[in-house]
C-alpha cells in the first residue's frame, strides 16, 4: 500500500470515499467499484483464480463474483485480465462473470452462460475460466432482474418471518429480547443435517424430526433457564444479557461438535426451473409453499384457537390475563415450543436457501430477524411478518444497486429510518406515560 | 421560608370570587394561570380529551375530578408537554405552551407529579431532592469537572433540600435509597422534590392515593401551605371529602370533556356531576367500576348532607 | 506434562497488556452508557472500530501525524454517536439496543466491503500505521523489566501510554459521576420521565453520555490496534458482548469495576485457555482436538456471563443495593 508520497493527491479521493462510506450508511448510493484484483487471499486458504481474455488480449476491469456457503466476494480483473478470490471452505461455489462489465460486443460464449459452479480438486487452488467471444449480449431487462430478485426476496422474507414470529411471540408474552433465537434457528438446520446425513434417515422424516426436536429444544430452554429466571424475578434487561451469554455458549458448542465447515443437506442442489424471469429450484418452491402454509397455520392458531387467543391476551396484558383465569405459564410454555419449532423450520429452509448448514448460520441472520421484528413493532406477531417481508425484499432488491457484500447494510439502514419516522414500528402501538 | 406551618387543623381559608360571570363549564377566571382552548387527544377511536375551553385560577387550589378514564391524566400529560395533542393551544402565565417540550414547561415553573409515583429508586432521598433544584451550574458537563465552580451552590441546594425534607418528615431518611421508602413516603418525596424548583404551578396527579389517613392530613396541610406561599395548585383526586376540604375550585371531567365547574359545594350538588360519576348508561353497565362509582356517588351525597 | 508455571506467567502478562487496557476503556465507556445512564448500547464494537479505522486511515491514507489521527478518530466517534443518538434516544431502551447493534454491524460491513478496498483494506484490514506512535517513544531502545514483564522500549511505551489514558479516563468519569451532572445521569437511568418533569433536558444528557462513553470506546479501539493490525472481523458483535461480560464482572455502575474486571477477564481467560490447550496437548481430554480446545474459551465466556447476571448481577465491586438494572 503506497503511503505518504501520494497522500496529498489522494486527499480529495479519500475524502470522497469516506463521504461515500458515510452516505452509503445513510442512503443507498453505492460507491464506485475500486480497483482490486485479489480478495480474501490472505485470509483464506482456498483460492479461485482465473484469467479473462478475448482473442488473446487481456480484459481489464471485468467483475467476477463468487458466492456460496453463506460467503460472497467480488473482484475486478487487473491489467493482465487476472483475478483471485479466497474462500473460507473447500466446497462448491458459484462463480459469475458480470457480462455488463465486458467491452461492447463481447459476451461469454460458454454453454452454461456467465455463471459456473466450481469446486476444488485435490489442491486448494482452482482455476475458473470463461470462454469469451463476439456476440450480442442477451441482457436481462431491469424489470426482469427486479422480478427475479423480488422472488428471492419473498422466499427469504418468508423464512425470516418464521423465525421472527417466534421471536415476537416470545417477546410479547415474556418481554424477553431473546438473542439466543439465532441458535434455535441453527439448531433446526443442524438437527436436520444430523438426522438426514449422519443417521441417513429419509429426508422428509428427517426434516419433520428436526422440527419436532426444535420444538423440544424451545421447551427445554424455557423449562431449564427462562422459567426459573422468571420465578426468581430477574428483570428484563438482565434476562436479555443472559440470552446473550446463552447464545455465545450454545453457538460455540455447535462449533465444537460440528466444526467450522459448511455441509449440505440432501436435495439442496436441484436444478433451477425457469418461469420467465424467475428461476426457482423445486426446493425453493417447496420451501416457499411450506412457509406460506405454516404462516397461515400460525395465523389461524392466533386468531381462532382458544390457546391462541389466550396468547394474544397475555401479550396484551399479562397480569390482566392471569387475573381472568388464563394459565400464563402454560401459554408461555406453548409459545416457546412453537417459537422453537418455527425457528428450527426457518433454519432448515435457510439451509436450503443459502445453501449449506454451518454452526453460526442463525447468528448471521439474527440481526435481520431483530430488524424484522422491530420494523413491524416489537411484540406484534403480524408486524413481524410484515417486517420480515420488507427486510427480505429489500435485501434482495437493493443488490440491483449496491454491491452484494453490502446487501445487509440496506436492511439495517431501513430499520433505523423507519424508527425515525415511526418509533413504535409499522404495526406497533405507543406506550402511555404517567 | 420559615414556615413553621402550624397544621391548619380547622377549616382552611378558601379563596373566593375566582370567576367572572355565570358559572358554567369553561367559565372565565379573574386571574387565570392556565388558559386552554380546543385541546383534543384521541387514542385510535377513543377521544380521551376534548376540552373546549378551560381556565385555572391563579394562587388557588383547583381540583380536577372525574370518573376513571375521564381523561384527567391525559390532560395533565398534554398541559405539561409529556404528550402531544391532536389539536389545541394553551397559555401558561402568558406564554403559549403548545409544542414546548416537557422539560422547558417545568423550567417555566409548571411542575407536575405522576399518578404512578416516580421515585428515583437507586438515588438517595437527598439526591432525589437535589435533582429538583433549577439552574444548577454543576449540571453542565464541563463545569462538573471543576467542583469549585458549583460547590457553594450545591451547599445551598442541600440546605434547602434538608429543610423541605424536614417539613415533609423525611429528614431521617435523607441518606437512604428512595427504593426503601413506603408508598406514601414516595408520594411525599415526589411532591417535595417538585417543590425544590420553587414552581408557580404545582400539578399533582392523585397525591393522596395510597397514603394512609394519618399522612393524608399532613399532605393536605402541605398543599394548603403551598397556596399561602403564593403557588397555584391543580390536583386530581378521587376522594371527595378531601376535595371539598381544601379545593377552592373544582373542575369536573367526564369522557374527556369538562362537564361542570365551580366552588366545591356547588359542584357536588350539580346533577350533571352525579350523572358523570354514574355514567349516562348506568342501568346497562354493571360491574366493578359501577361499584366504585356508587361509592363516589355516596360520597357526593354525604357531602351534600354535611353542607 | 502441563507446565503450570508457564500458564501462570502467560496469564500474568495479560494483567497490564495493552489489550486489557483497551477493553478496560471500552468497558468504562459502557459503564457510563449502561451502568450510569441506563442506555443499552450494543454497538460498543462500532465505537472501537471507529477508533481503529479513524486512526489507521488518517495515518496511512491521509498521512496525518499521531495527534491529528487521534482527533480524527474522536471526531468520527462523536459523529457516529450523533447519528445513533438523534433517532433513538427518544425511543424505548430496547430500540436503542437493536439500533446500536445494527449500526455497529453496518460499520463492520462497510469496513469489510471490497468497494472501499483502497481505503479500508477490505477483509484483510490495515497495517503499517505504528511508525508515528513509535517515533514519539522517549524510552531508549533495549529490554526492561523482570519475569514475565520483560518488554522492549516500544512495548513499555505502549503500556505506559495505554494505562495512563485508562487512569485519566477513570478519574474523569469518577469526578463526573459525583457531580450534579452525574446525579442527572443516574436519575435518567432510574426514570427519565421523572427527570424530565424536573426540568432537565433528558435527551441532551443522554446524548452527552452516549458521546462520552463512545469516545472512551474509541480511545480503547486505538489502543487495541497498537499491538496488532486492524482487521474488520475483530469488530463483530461478539466484541461488544465480551465488553459486557467485563463490565458485569466488575460492576456496571462503578468506575473501578470495568478496569479490574478487564484484568480479571483477561488473566482468567488466558489461564483457562492456556490450561485447556496444554492439557489437551498432554492428552488429558481424550476426544478433544486442538481446534476444539481453542473454542472452549467462548463457551466459557458465555456461561460466565449467564452465571454472573443470574447470581451476582452487581459484579465484584458493585454495591448489592445499587444495581444498575433492578427493575
Ligand atoms: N397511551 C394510551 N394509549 C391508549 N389509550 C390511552 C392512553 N392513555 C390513556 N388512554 C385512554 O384514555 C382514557 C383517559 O385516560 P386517563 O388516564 O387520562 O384517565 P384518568 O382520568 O386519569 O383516569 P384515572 O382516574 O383512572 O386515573 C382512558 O380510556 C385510557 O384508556
Ligand atoms: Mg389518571
Amino acid at each position: 500500500m503506497e503511503v505518504t508520497g501520494l497522500a496529498r493527491k489522494r486527499w480529495s479521493r479519500v475524502v470522497v470515499a469516506l463521504f461515500v462510506a458515510l452516505l452509503a450508511s445513510l442512503t443507498f448510493a453505492g460507491g464506485a467499484v475500486v480497483h482490486a484484483d485479489e480478495v480474501g487471499t490472505d485470509e483464506y486458504d482456498f483460492v479461485f483464480s482465473g484469467n479473462v481474455k478475448f482473442d488473446g488480449e487481456p480484459l481489464e476491469d471485468v467483475l467476477i463474483k463468487v458466492e456460496g456457503n453463506g460467503y460472497s466476494a467480488e473482484v475486478v480483473t487487473d491489467a493482465e485480465g487476472k483475478w483471485k478470490i479466497g474462500v473460507p471452505e473447500k466446497a462448491e461455489y458459484t462463480v459469475t462473470l458480470d457480462e455488463s462489465t465486458l467491452p461492447e460486443g463481447v459476451i461469454v460464449t460458454e454453454e452454461g452462460g456467465a455463471t459456473k459452479k466450481a469446486e476444488f480438486g485435490l489442491t486448494s487452488n482452482k482455476t475458473v475460466n470463461f470462454f469469451i467471444g463476439e456476440g450480442v449480449r442477451t441482457t436481462t431487462s431491469f424489470l426482469d432482474q427486479f422480478i427475479g430478485r423480488a422472488f428471492n426476496g419473498l422466499s427469504f422474507g418468508l423464512l425470516l418471518a418464521l423465525a421472527a414470529i417466534g421471536l415476537s411471540l416470545i417477546f410479547g408474552t415474556t418481554g424477553l429480547n431473546n438473542f439466543a433465537h439465532a441458535e434455535m434457528v441453527t439448531f433446526g438446520a443442524l438437527a436436520a443435517l444430523t438426522l438426514a446425513v449422519d443417521f441417513a434417515w429419509p429426508l422428509w422424516i428427517a426434516l419433520i424430526g428436526a422440527v419436532v426436536l426444535s420444538g423440544a429444544f424451545g421447551w427445554t430452554l424455557d423449562a431449564a433457564i427462562w422459567k426459573p429466571l422468571r420465578r426468581k424475578g430477574v428483570g428484563l434487561i438482565p434476562m436479555m444479557i443472559v440470552s446473550i451469554g446463552l447464545s455465545l455458549a450454545v453457538r460455540y458448542t455447535y462449533q465444537y461438535f460440528y466444526g467450522g465447515s459448511t455441509r449440505q443437506l440432501p436435495g439442496a442442489d436441484g436444478a433451477d426451473i425457469k418461469f420467465g424471469p424467475v428461476s426457482l429450484s423445486p426446493v425453493d418452491m417447496i420451501g416457499m409453499g411450506i412457509s406460506v402454509v405454516v404462516l397461515l397455520a400460525v395465523a389461524f392458531f392466533l386468531l381462532r384457537t382458544r390457546i391462541g387467543k389466550a396468547t394474544r391476551a397475555v401479550s396484551d396484558n399479562p397480569s390482566l390475563a392471569a387475573a381472568s383465569g388464563i394459565d400464563v405459564d402454560r401459554v408461555i410454555r406453548i409459545v416457546w415450543v412453537i417459537g422453537g419449532a418455527l425457528a428450527g423450520l426457518s433454519g432448515i429452509l435457510f439451509a436450503f436457501y443459502r445453501p449449506g448448514v454451518s454452526w453460526d448460520m442463525g447468528f448471521q441472520i439474527l440481526l435481520l430477524i431483530f430488524a424484522a421484528v422491530t420494523l413491524g413493532g416489537l411484540g406484534t406477531a403480524f408486524g413481524a411478518l410484515v417486517g420480515s417481508l420488507v427486510v427480505g425484499f429489500f435485501i434482495e432488491i437493493s443488490t440491483l444497486w449496491i454491491p452484494s457484500d453490502m446487501k445487509f447494510v440496506g436492511a439495517l439502514v431501513i430499520l433505523i429510518l423507519v424508527l425515525l419516522v415511526r418509533p413504535q414500528g409499522i404495526l406497533g402501538r405507543k406506550e402511555r406515560i404517567g | 421560608m420559615s414556615s413553621e406551618a402550624k397544621p391548619t387543623r380547622g377549616a382552611p381559608v378558601k379563596s373566593t370570587n375566582l370567576h367572572i360571570g355565570e358559572i358554567k363549564p369553561g367559565v372565565a377566571k379573574v386571574d387565570p394561570i392556565i388558559v386552554a382552548d380546543n385541546v383534543t387527544r384521541t387514542f385510535g377511536g377513543l377521544t380521551a380529551v376534548d376540552v373546549e375551553h378551560v381556565e385555572v385560577p391563579r394562587n388557588a387550589i383547583t381540583a380536577l375530578i372525574g370518573p376513571n378514564g375521564a381523561g384527567k391524566t391525559t390532560l395533565f400529560n398534554l398541559l405539561t408537554g409529556f404528550d402531544k395533542p391532536d389539536t389545541g393551544s394553551w397559555v401558561f402565565d402568558g406564554t403559549a405552551l403548545a409544542g414546548i417540550p416537557s422539560f422547558k414547561v417545568s423550567r417555566m415553573g409548571q411542575v407536575r407529579t405522576f399518578q404512578l409515583t416516580k421515585a428515583l429508586n437507586l438515588l438517595s432521598v437527598l439526591d432525589n431532592m437535589k435533582l429538583g433544584a433549577k439552574g444548577q451550574k454543576g449540571e453542565n458537563m464541563f463545569r462538573a469537572l471543576l467542583p469549585w465552580t458549583w460547590r457553594a451552590q450545591e451547599e445551598q441546594i442541600e440546605a434547602k433540600a434538608i429543610e423541605l425534607l424536614s417539613r415533609f418528615k423525611l429528614d431521617t431518611k435523607a441518606e437512604d435509597y428512595a427504593a426503601s421508602l413506603s408508598g406514601g413516603q414516595r408520594k411525599l418525596l415526589e411532591m417535595a422534590r417538585a417543590l425544590m424548583s420553587d414552581p408557580q404551578l404545582v400539578m399533582l396527579d392523585e397525591p393522596m392515593a395510597g397514603v394512609n389517613p394519618a399522612l393524608t392530613q399532613s399532605l393536605l396541610d402541605h398543599i394548603l401551605d403551598l397556596k399561602t406561599q403564593g403557588m397555584t395548585v391543580l390536583f386530581v383526586e378521587h376522594d371527595m371529602q378531601m376535595v371539598r376540604h381544601i379545593a377552592d375550585w373544582v373542575i369536573v371531567m367526564a369522557e374527556g370533556k369538562i362537564v361542570a365547574e365551580g366552588p366545591p359545594e356547588a359542584v357536588m350538588a350539580n346533577p350533571a356531576v352525579i350523572d358523570a360519576y354514574l355514567g349516562s348508561h348506568h342501568d346497562q353497565d354493571l360491574g366493578a367500576t359501577e361499584e366504585e362509582n356508587v361509592v363516589a356517588m355516596k360520597e357526593l351525597l354525604d357531602a351534600d348532607d354535611e353542607s | 506434562m502441563v507446565d503450570f508455571w508457564q500458564i501462570i506467567q502467560n496469564a500474568a502478562i495479560e494483567l497490564i497488556s495493552p489489550t486489557t487496557a483497551a477493553y478496560a476503556l471500552a468497558a468504562l465507556g459502557l459503564a457510563i452508557h449502561f451502568g450510569y445512564t441506563g442506555l443499552i448500547n450494543f454497538g460498543q464494537a462500532g465505537f472501537m472500530a471507529i477508533g481503529a479505522y479513524g486512526y489507521a486511515i488518517s495515518t496511512l491514507t491521509l498521512g496525518f501525524p499521531v495527534w491529528a489521527s487521534v482527533l480524527v478518530g474522536i471526531g468520527a466517534s462523536v459523529v457516529f454517536a450523533l447519528i445513533l443518538g438523534i433517532p433513538t434516544l427518544r425511543l424505548r431502551a430496547d430500540y436503542l439496543a437493536i439500533v446500536t447493534i445494527a449500526a455497529a454491524e453496518i460499520l463492520r460491513l462497510i469496513f469489510t466491503t471490497n468497494t472501499l478496498e483502497a481505503v479500508t483494506g477490505s477483509a484483510d484490514g490495515l497495517s503499517g500505521y505504528k511508525g508515528g506512535f513509535a517515533a514519539l517513544n522517549p524510552i531508549p531502545p533495549g529490554n526492561y523489566g523482570f519475569g514475565p514483564f520483560e518488554y522492549n522500549a516500544y512495548d513499555w511505551f505502549l503500556r505506559i501510554v495505554a494505562w495512563t489514558i485508562v487512569i485519566i479516563a477513570a478519574l474523569l468519569a469518577w469526578q463526573l459521576m459525583r457531580s450534579p451532572w452525574g446525579r442527572v445521569i443516574k436519575g435518567i437511568r432510574e426514570d427519565e420521565d421523572a427527570v424530565r418533569a424536573l426540568g432537565k433536558n433528558v435527551y441532551f444528557y443522554k446524548m452527552q453520555s452516549l458521546i462520552l462513553g463512545g469516545v472512551f470506546g474509541t480511545l480503547g479501539g486505538m489502543i487495541f490496534i497498537l499491538p496488532r493490525a486492524v482487521v474488520p472481523a475483530n469488530y463483530a458483535t461478539t466484541l461488544t458482548f465480551f465488553i459486557y461480560t467485563i463490565l458485569l464482572l466488575g460492576g456496571a455502575a462503578t468506575i473501578l469495576g470495568p478496569i479490574i474486571g478487564s484484568m480479571i477477564f483477561w488473566v482468567l481467560l488466558s489461564a483457562v485457555s492456556g490450561f485447556v490447550a496444554r492439557a489437551q496437548a498432554a492428552g488429558w481430554f481424550p476426544g478433544m482436538s486442538s481446534v476444539q480446545a481453542g473454542q472452549t474459551r467462548f463457551i466459557i465466556v458465555g456461561i460466565v456471563l449467564m452465571l454472573l447476571v443470574i447470581f451476582r448481577p452487581q459484579g465484584i465491586f458493585g454495591n448489592k443495593k445499587e444495581l444498575a438494572f433492578v427493575k
